[in-house]
């Protein structure tokens, strides 16, 4: 069954014009995994320049009430 | 013939002061919300328990109130967009006005989101010397304290509750590998690896059984509160805890839309028995499994893994979508459905700018290779908070968004306008827009009723007890005829 649907995926893709729906699935090469490492390394410093100060401060105090 | 389904989130947020442990979060929650909410806080939440008087069609004199007792009480107001936002134990809750769209869904969801945020602002701007809050759109704290984001479906109330159970659970049990929002650690007591592993949903650890009445205790997969919040002689109001706090809007989309669906096929009596063996622990080991690979026994003697579980309700709803409720809105769900179960069989970590579980673990894969962290390293569980974080500067779900890096559904101006618009097809709208027209004049208000105070000697309810009635369609023009509260009244004892 996975195979059926997988070729209904195919076809479909034809016609669709979300790029996300073309880029799903496809497995990543080895220059496209490049890509992705810079891209990521980019993405890591932003977020060094943002994150707590103290992590393990941070997490230890961060302690909430249960709800709902 | 199912009903049209409306439906709303209700999201409980986390919230701290970094650096000042000792800050009261009820407080503080309070705080935030009469902050944002100003003179709209005078307003009253009705808490009028139903009761059969109030089948009566028409008004009902309210009883004078005694006492200031609610005057003390914590922050509760109902905001002009129709959606409810008050203090919930010790954390801020949003609900979402009603909606029935799951794109429209998505924006009232996000508005909530820049409402916290935009409370943050104002508790900083006007109390400088505070200590800083902090909020977080996430389920748990990491040390097995949960807190929910509840999802809302109006149901047929002739739809017997046990087709609900049999066919929903196993629904819920595998969906979870596009709504989880990810998370470090372990905090089920039976499992002791604490922080050394990332699993898919924030909640699964806190579910214990499969139906029943509790929401902090015993968790169950379906919870059995019945308040309609409307006509109960026609409606439900099925209240779901099994879900985690969603940041990425596909995974908003797909959690109400992919659920809206499946209820309407249930109402409809159009699915097999899917059932699940043992659905507490089949939650519990999908949420272990980043392959999205183990394979779960039926009740019918199969194994089938979640995302084959996942294609078999696909498939159904592609058949029921065609014969029954051929809408853009439902082909969008499908087609989205579909993207993402394909793309969980082939290679999960693909749907990093779609799915929370996938763009967190991305992040935390990343630090743990650069830094050569171990997974119960304090950083990765910071980064896993601060994933979370509303406030767009600090939030790394809202870093990964502005660098292009997650796929959007709404825009910032569609979210901005729902911060201050109610949804224009649902009751929501008559009851935001009565608080935006006509603020002095309501006394109170609730999901299915106004109080308004015209200066006559009783207060005047006005019942809202059909979700779909008071859309702008049908109250545009009245309000726009009606200067005042008194006028709207007497209009509407006509």
């Amino acid at each position: 069954m996975p195979q059926e649907q997988e070729q209904k995926k195919v076809q479909r893709k034809g016609g669709g014009s979300d790029e996300t729906d073309a880029d799903a699935g496809q497995v990543q090469s080895s220059s496209k995994a490049a890509e992705l490492k810079e891209e990521m390394d980019d993405i890591l410093d932003e977020i060094d320049s943002v994150l707590e100060e103290n992590a393990e401060e941070f997490v230890k105090s961060y302690v909430q009430k249960g709800g709902e | 013939m199912a009903i049209p389904k409306v439906f709303g989130t209700e999201t409980e947020y986390g919230i701290a002061a970094v650096g000042a442990p000792d800050f009261n979060p009820v407080l503080s929650s309070s705080l935030l919300i009469s902050t944002y909410a100003g003179s709209l806080r005078r307003i009253r939440w009705d808490y009028e328990q139903e009761s059969p008087l109030r089948d009566a069609r028409g008004f009902e004199p309210v009883p004078a109130r005694e006492g200031t007792d609610e005057d003390l009480g914590l922050a509760n107001v109902i905001l002009p967009n129709g959606a409810r936002y008050y203090v919930d134990h010790a954390h801020p809750e949003y609900s979402t006005p009603e909606c029935i769209a799951p794109r429209q869904l998505v924006v009232h969801d996000k508005a909530g989101e820049r409402i916290l945020e935009r409370s943050l602002n104002e508790v900083a701007r006007s109390m400088p010397s505070a200590p800083q809050l902090s909020i977080y759109k996430n389920n748990s704290d990491g040390k097995g304290n949960s807190y929910g984001t509840h999802e809302n479906y109006l149901v047929d109330r002739a739809t017997p509750f046990g087709d609900i159970v049999r066919d929903l659970t196993p629904f819920f049990v595998s969906r979870i590998v596009y709504t989880g929002a990810g998370k470090v650690g372990a905090e089920a007591p039976w499992d002791d690896r604490g922080r050394s592993l990332y699993q898919l949903t924030q909640r699964a650890d806190f579910f214990e059984t499969e139906v029943g009445l509790e929401t902090t205790l015993k968790r169950p997969i379906i919870n059995t509160r019945d308040e309609p919040h409307a006509d109960p002689e026609r409606y439900r109001r099925l209240h779901v805890i099994v879900g985690d706090a969603n940041l990425c809007e596909v995974s908003t989309f797909l959690k109400i839309g992919t659920t809206a669906i499946v209820l309407k096929m249930i109402e409809d009596r159009f699915l097999p028995d899917l059932s699940i063996v043992n659905p507490v622990q089949a939650l519990h080991e999908i949420s272990r499994d980043l392959t999205c690979t183990h394979e779960i026994a039926l009740a019918d003697g199969r194994r089938v893994n979640p995302v084959q579980l996942q294609w078999e309700y696909l498939e159904h709803a592609r058949k029921y979508v065609e014969r029954e409720d051929d809408t853009p809105e439902n082909r969008e769900v499908l087609e989205r459905w579909e993207m993402v179960l394909g793309a969980l069989e082939t290679d999960p970590s693909s749907l990093h700018r779609q799915l929370d579980w996938v763009a967190k673990h991305r992040l935390l894969h990343a630090y743990r290779d650069r830094d050569g962290l171990e997974w119960n390293d304090s950083k990765l569980r910071a980064i896993d908070l601060q994933y979370h974080d509303v406030r767009r500067d600090r939030g790394l779900y809202y870093r990964l968004e502005a660098a292009g890096n997650v796929e959007r559904l709404t825009t910032d101006e569609e979210v901005d306008a729902a911060v201050m618009e109610p949804p224009l097809d649902t009751r929501a709208y008559f009851r935001g827009r009565c608080i935006s027209k006509y603020p002095d004049s309501i006394a109170a208000a609730s999901w299915d009723s106004l109080i308004v105070d015209t200066g006559a000697d009783a207060l005047q309810r006005i019942p809202m007890r059909e979700p779909l009635r008071g859309t702008k369609a049908h109250v545009d023009a009245l309000l726009a005829s009606s200067d005042d509260a008194a006028s709207l009244v007497s209009k509407l004892q006509d």
